[in-house]
């Protein structure tokens, strides 16, 4: 009799609070209940453990069972409390470790048998556990790998009620014939085999993508149909380098939340390319009970692909404006907030008209002048403020296909990008951030390393004149910097600040 | 007499005897009413305490305490109020009090006994 207590993890987007789970068993009448905000999937908890702890040969005490999640006024979601509550349940009635069970948090969902199954986001839940302290983990046999990419925590793979019970100093017998629940099948594509040398011609759009990558900068290309819009954005993420420990935990936790079988940590960084009829909730995530990650939240440290921009919806390329911003995205539901990382590099392609061929050299455009307004115009004046580098493509001549020379594949555009990130990281090694991309304002214009009005000189006009903002001026510089990198200099110069100009405002309007 | 009435009438006799062990004066046993019937009724100090007794053979169809569920309470709620109604001369100005006893075992007589005492009416 008396209190016992084990720790689970709720989920509000990709951050987790511990949530201490208590169960009091009192003289009366037997029920169970469960408060502290469950939902409907949560409230259900009490039928599975039921029939799963009967069927596991453990029996729930046949009195009062109270079950309280607190922080009670935090809502939780989903079944993923199960294991949790049955531990806490079954140790009420004795026969159980209650310091083993006090300091291992259970993460799980129980079927009749007694059987546990596997829940998405394991690996945040398991971070969360482990950095607030708690030294011992149990999941679902299906989940083990995904939670063992959480270092300094012991992780535990349970198949069974009676496996975790047993761990708890429970006398249950083992039952061999029991077979774990398998992991969901995920969505296993294999990593196009792309290279960069497979480009022909374009030269000044593939040196605005090495650019693009070696500072995180978004990219905007324009161009005929055919002119390699879309090879070239499929190429970015191969020039990338590879992901560090921390980012490649927040793609995979990101990955583990949308429910996608994560067994490694992938260094590739993410690429989502949503299809151009995609909503906003799809983009930036949503739900209305369960908050599931939108494209920008999967694509976070990698690279968003928005093929045919012209034809997404105004509405959905408007809400990339604040997470390009802050790099996050926090969805408002009833009752709580949700929050995602949203530091993903911003890829547009688009047709200069609906018929493609606008101020095509050779070419005749059809469109009436009002149908190509509106076409650009869905690009709005403030998201293109928030590009970097805008290039302008144009369909490649037959001279450009017959010339036999060397291109660059994509393993040295990756050297020259991993070279360039490196001066970029060494130069801000006192500051916050890594890349060119992420470095404030302020620091830029006004800090140890600005540069000296002469080199300045060309921003302060288009400043003046009002070509430019003063975002796209911070803009500039930042491109600037990863073309000083690239060259391997350490200090600003005008021709950077002017190649930089050029590469922002690259498409006449 | 069916084999179900048999039980029920051991373990309420079995149930008796661990009142009376215990110190309980019972005053009524069986009292029927339209609505329904009332197994023990019993005076524990100051208190009157009705009692339902529940026996089951095993706890194959679950445990006998399980059976008493919140509609059954109800029903013994208001049959609590039409014995003191009754029963004026006893029940007047005295605290009422729900207990239930669960029996399991082949023999009422030596089953398991478990006895909740001030059980909430709803």
């Amino acid at each position: 009799m008396g209190v016992s207590r084990t720790w689970a993890v709720a989920l509000a987007g990709l951050e987790g609070t511990v949530v201490e789970v208590e169960a009091d068993l009192t003289h009366q009448l037997p029920e169970f209940r469960i408060i502290g905000l469950p939902d409907k999937a949560l409230g259900e908890a009490t039928q599975r453990i039921r029939n799963a702890s009967e069927n596991s040969g453990l029996a729930l005490p046949k009195r009062r069972l109270t079950v309280n999640l607190s922080p009670a006024s935090l809502p939780k979601q989903g079944s993923g409390f199960d294991v949790a509550i049955a531990v806490a349940a079954l140790a009420t009635g004795g026969g159980m470790d209650r310091d083993s069970i006090a300091t291992t948090a259970h993460i799980g969902e129980l079927g009749l048998d007694g059987r546990i199954r596997p829940v998405p986001g394991v690996l945040p839940a398991v971070l969360a556990a482990a950095r607030s302290g708690v030294r011992r983990v149990v999941v679902p046999w299906a989940n083990r790998a995904e939670a063992e990419l959480v270092g300094d925590v012991q992780v535990i793979g349970a198949v069974c009620l009676a496996d975790v019970a047993r761990l708890h100093g429970a006398q249950v017998e083992e039952d061999p014939a029991v077979e774990p629940v398998p992991a969901p099948e995920g969505r296993s594509s294999p990593p196009e085999a792309v290279d960069l040398s497979e480009v022909v011609g374009q030269e000044a759009a593939v040196e605005g993508l090495v650019v693009a990558a070696a500072g995180g900068h978004h990219l905007l290309m324009t161009g005929p149909p055919g002119a390699g819009k879309t090879m070239l954005a499929r190429r970015l993420p191969g020039i990338l380098p590879p992901l560090d420990d921390e980012a490649a935990l927040v793609a995979a936790s990101i990955r583990s939340l949308a429910g996608a079988a994560v067994t490694h940590l992938d260094r590739t960084p993410p690429f989502e390319a949503p299809h151009h009829t995609a909503s906003v909730a799809a983009l930036v995530g949503g739900g209305s009970r369960i908050v599931r990650p939108g494209a920008i939240a999967r694509a976070s440290e990698g690279v968003l692909f928005l093929d045919e921009a012209g034809e997404h919806h105004a509405s959905t390329l408007d809400a990339l404006r604040q997470p390009l911003e802050t790099g996050s995205i926090v969805i408002h539901r009833a009752g709580f907030t949700a929050s995602f990382p949203a530091r993903f590099q911003l890829v547009l392609a688009t047709n200069p008209c609906p018929c493609g061929n606008y101020a095509v050299r050779g070419a005749v455009c059809t469109c009436p002048p009002i149908a190509i307004r509106r076409y650009l115009g869905r690009l709005s004046g403030p998201l293109l403020d928030r590009i970097d580098i805008e290039v302008a493509m144009e369909r490649v001549s037959v001279a450009q296909v017959d010339r036999t020379r060397s291109v660059m594949t994509s393993a040295q555009a990756r050297e020259q990008v991993m070279e360039a990130r490196q001066r970029a990281a060494a130069r801000l090694r006192d500051t916050p951030w890594r890349r060119n991309s992420q470095v404030a304002g302020p620091w830029l214009r006004q800090g140890p390393l600005a540069p000296p009005p002469v080199v300045r000189r060309p921003l302060d006009a288009a400043l003046q004149r009002g070509s430019l903002t003063l975002r796209g001026y911070d803009r500039v510089l930042r491109v600037a910097w990863s073309l000083a990198d690239l060259a391997g200099e350490d200090r600003l110069t005008l021709d950077h600040v002017g190649r930089a100009l050029y590469l922002k405002k690259g498409i006449p309007r | 007499m069916a084999a179900k009435d048999e039980l029920g009438r051991a373990g309420e006799q079995r149930a008796a005897a661990h009142l009376r062990a215990l110190g309980f004066d019972v005053l009524d046993r069986n009292w029927r009413s339209p609505a329904g019937e009332v197994d023990v009724v019993a005076r524990h100090g100051e208190r009157i305490v009705f009692v339902e007794v529940k026996t089951r053979r095993s706890d194959g169809f679950g445990d006998p305490l399980e059976a008493v569920d919140a509609r059954k309470r109800a029903r013994l709620w208001q049959l609590a109020n039409a014995w003191c109604a009754q029963h004026p001369d006893l029940a007047r100005g005295r605290p009422r009090r729900l207990d239930v006893i669960g029996i399991t075992g082949p023999d009422p007589a030596t089953g398991r006994l478990e006895h909740l005492e001030d059980v909430p009416w709803v």
